[in-house]
């Protein structure tokens, strides 16, 4: 149905899309995941004719979108990452415009209708855009795309800005669309692929990094080794116990304090079930674990695993973890803060130390130091009593 | 194409601007149709039409700033470029729009004339030479209207274009009324002389370049209801010259 082939766009030196090659099936939901400036957007823009390729062929249904822009375009129904409304036009002036401006032959007043109840605004449909939420011109944005029953629906970042109840509405929707339609759908929410998406392709760099079905991506993230494990018990003693349990590759005490239990987070060998194993030692020792939580698998992880295999170079390979940390914030506890709150705990620990060895023979330096504590790492400080 | 300019001339009219277009056309044109002729007692309209070009410098801009920025701004440009329509269809669409709303302006505008007509009428009666000409030319009307309807459609075009090179409406709006000034104004250093009497751009060659440039000489052929064919065909080139490079415009950003 889409079909694309060795593309490549360039904005002066910059390659923002660097040769990227792939096909997508009629029916199939296709999740185009990648941090933001991954070139996702690009290629959308370039398969909807929006821009133009530098090299490489773009075609919907075997028409190519250069040479035949308007047969192609007939095909598309797009929902760029702003979704394009006029704000000084009612739902309904919008919808009838963009009825208009695709030259539809479908029944005016059915067509319309049946699109406002697939996306739930025919209580809006009088009003004018400008007045709406975030979540309704989302909306009415997707209804647009959806006019003239395009066979393949492209969708850039669709649920972007939305609250969790319109993002899961939005993704039925998607999911409901993906029986008649082709869809594309770009997000840099891996979780929202998993959910929706029956392939997913990521992209990092303007390049394709994997292209894969959905469960063996899923079971990359079921292949899940990361755990937070509250236990109470005395931090030190805990810490090194969990360090030498046979099984457990990586062990650290995360900033988090509760009553007498101390944040650990745990990463087990690769192919072991270290939980049980974990339960029985503590128990025996009589630390009771009161949480135990899977750290959920982020993007990141996917893009280590498959940057690994793709056997880049450590450089690029830290860049892209950066990239990813960067886009990343803001969505919860993510590993850049588990390994901060390290980090903060090491710092105040070697300060500590350096203190007592010095002693009282330099004030000024020590009075600057506290103040540094006071300020910077007040959890740092409660994990040391 | 039509989709475009139906949107396009329905958004003058659910935005101020087409209102406040429409009001300060209307009553400039009737404040200065009444004092060039009728309080200056003078049957000729010459005056009203070459004043009318000076108020052009500011109203065609009120119709073209929004044209192609205020897509760009909104990013609405991104709907019509991935829609089933060419660049040249989504140009000509609000061109066309543009032009309509300024067409019908200068249509209803002619109401100003009634009143001369009347005056003609009356003067004529109460006269007895019935061979002289008492009233005014209609001939010149008509080739004075004919002419600014043309020159209304370049510089409409005119305004198109830089309202494609900018996504600040207020920016279009300023360069435009730079462009079309310079454009009106041009034709005037021709007649600058300075205190001997001697015309400051002293090279005839200047003088006929500007002159062959300037948008104001061609009119004066038509003001004395002469039909200037080759008038006719400079405005239009010209508008579409405009057009053509706002198509280009378009193109260009798709491949750069």
């Amino acid at each position: 149905m889409i079909k694309i082939e060795h593309l490549v766009k360039n904005y002066g030196s910059n390659c923002a899309v660097d040769d990227i090659s792939f096909e997508v099936e009629k029916g199939e939901i296709v999740g185009f995941l990648g941090p933001n400036g991954a070139g996702k957007s690009t290629t959308m823009n370039i398969l909807t004719g929006y821009i133009s390729s530098t090299a490489g062929r773009a075609s919907i249904a075997g028409i190519d979108i250069l040479s035949h822009p308007l047969e192609a375009k007939k095909l598309i129904g797009y929902l760029p990452e702003q979704p394009p409304l006029y704000l000084d036009m009612t739902v309904k002036e919008f919808l009838n415009f963009n009825y208009n401006i695709k030259g539809c032959t479908l029944d005016r007043a059915a067509h319309i209708q049946e699109i406002c109840e697939v996306v739930k605004v025919q209580d809006v449909l009088n009003r004018v855009i400008r007045n709406l939420s975030k979540g309704y011109r989302q909306r009415v944005g997707i209804a647009g795309a959806l006019v003239g029953n395009p066979q393949v629906i492209i969708f850039d970042e669709p649920t972007v800005g939305l609250d969790p109840k319109q993002i899961i509405e939005i993704r039925n929707l998607i999911r409901t669309l993906g029986k008649e339609h082709t869809v594309i759908l770009s997000t840099h929410i891996l979780q929202e692929v998993q959910a929706v998406c029956d392939r997913i392709i990521i992209i990092n760099k303007g390049k394709i990094v994997a292209d894969e079905k959905t469960e063996n991506i899923a079971r990359i993230v079921e292949n899940n080794r990361r755990f937070n494990v509250k236990i109470s018990g005395p931090q030190k003693e805990v810490l090194s116990a969990l360090k030498n349990m046979s099984g457990i590759a990586y062990a650290d005490v995360l900033a988090e304090r509760d009553g007498d239990a101390y944040t650990y987070m745990i990463e087990s060998e690769a192919g072991t079930d270290v939980r049980k194993k974990l339960f029985y030692e503590m128990s025996a020792k009589n630390w009771p674990i009161i949480g135990l939580e899977a750290l959920g698998v982020s993007l990141e992880d996917i893009f280590i695993t498959v940057v690994d295999q793709s056997s880049k170079g450590t450089v690029e390979r830290e860049r892209e973890r950066k990239a990813v940390r960067r886009g990343e914030r803001g969505r919860g506890r993510t590993t850049l803060e588990a390994a901060m709150a390290n980090e903060m705990v090491d710092e105040a620990k070697k300060r500590r130390e350096s203190q007592s060895s010095i002693g009282l023979s330099n004030l000024d330096e020590d009075q600057e130091d506290y103040h540094d504590d006071g300020t910077g790492q007040p959890g740092a400080e409660g994990k040391e009593d | 194409m039509f989709a475009i300019y139906k949107k396009e001339l329905r958004s003058f009219f659910i935005n101020p601007i087409g209102y406040v277009y429409l009001g300060v056309f209307l009553v400039f044109s009737a404040v200065l149709c009444c004092y060039t002729t009728i309080v200056a007692a003078s049957y000729n309209t010459s005056s009203y039409f070459r004043y009318m070009i000076f108020a052009f410098i500011i109203l065609i801009p009120l119709l073209t700033m929004r044209l192609f920025a205020e897509e760009r701004k909104l990013k609405t440009e991104q709907l019509l470029l991935t829609a089933p329509v060419t660049i040249t269809g989504m140009v000509l669409g609000k061109y066309l729009a543009a032009l309509t709303l300024f067409v019908g302006s200068m249509l209803f505008s002619c109401i100003n004339f009634i009143p001369i007509y009347v005056y003609g009428n009356i003067e004529r009666a109460g006269t007895s030479y019935s061979s002289t000409q008492i009233g005014p030319v209609t001939g010149q009307i008509f080739g004075s209207f004919f002419a600014l309807l043309l020159l209304g459609a370049a510089f409409l075009a005119i305004g198109t274009f830089i309202s494609a090179l900018t996504e600040n409406q207020l920016s279009a709006a300023v360069i435009t009324i730079g462009v079309i000034a310079a454009m009106v104004f041009l034709n005037l250093l021709n007649s600058l002389k300075d205190s001997d009497g001697q015309q400051i751009i002293s090279s005839y060659v200047i003088r006929a370049i500007i002159d062959w440039i300037s948008v104001l000489s061609r009119f004066s052929t038509f003001s004395y209801g002469v039909f200037d064919f080759s008038a006719m065909i400079y405005y239009i080139s010209l508008a579409f010259v405009f057009l053509f490079l706002t198509v280009r415009v378009y193109d260009k950003r798709r491949w750069g």
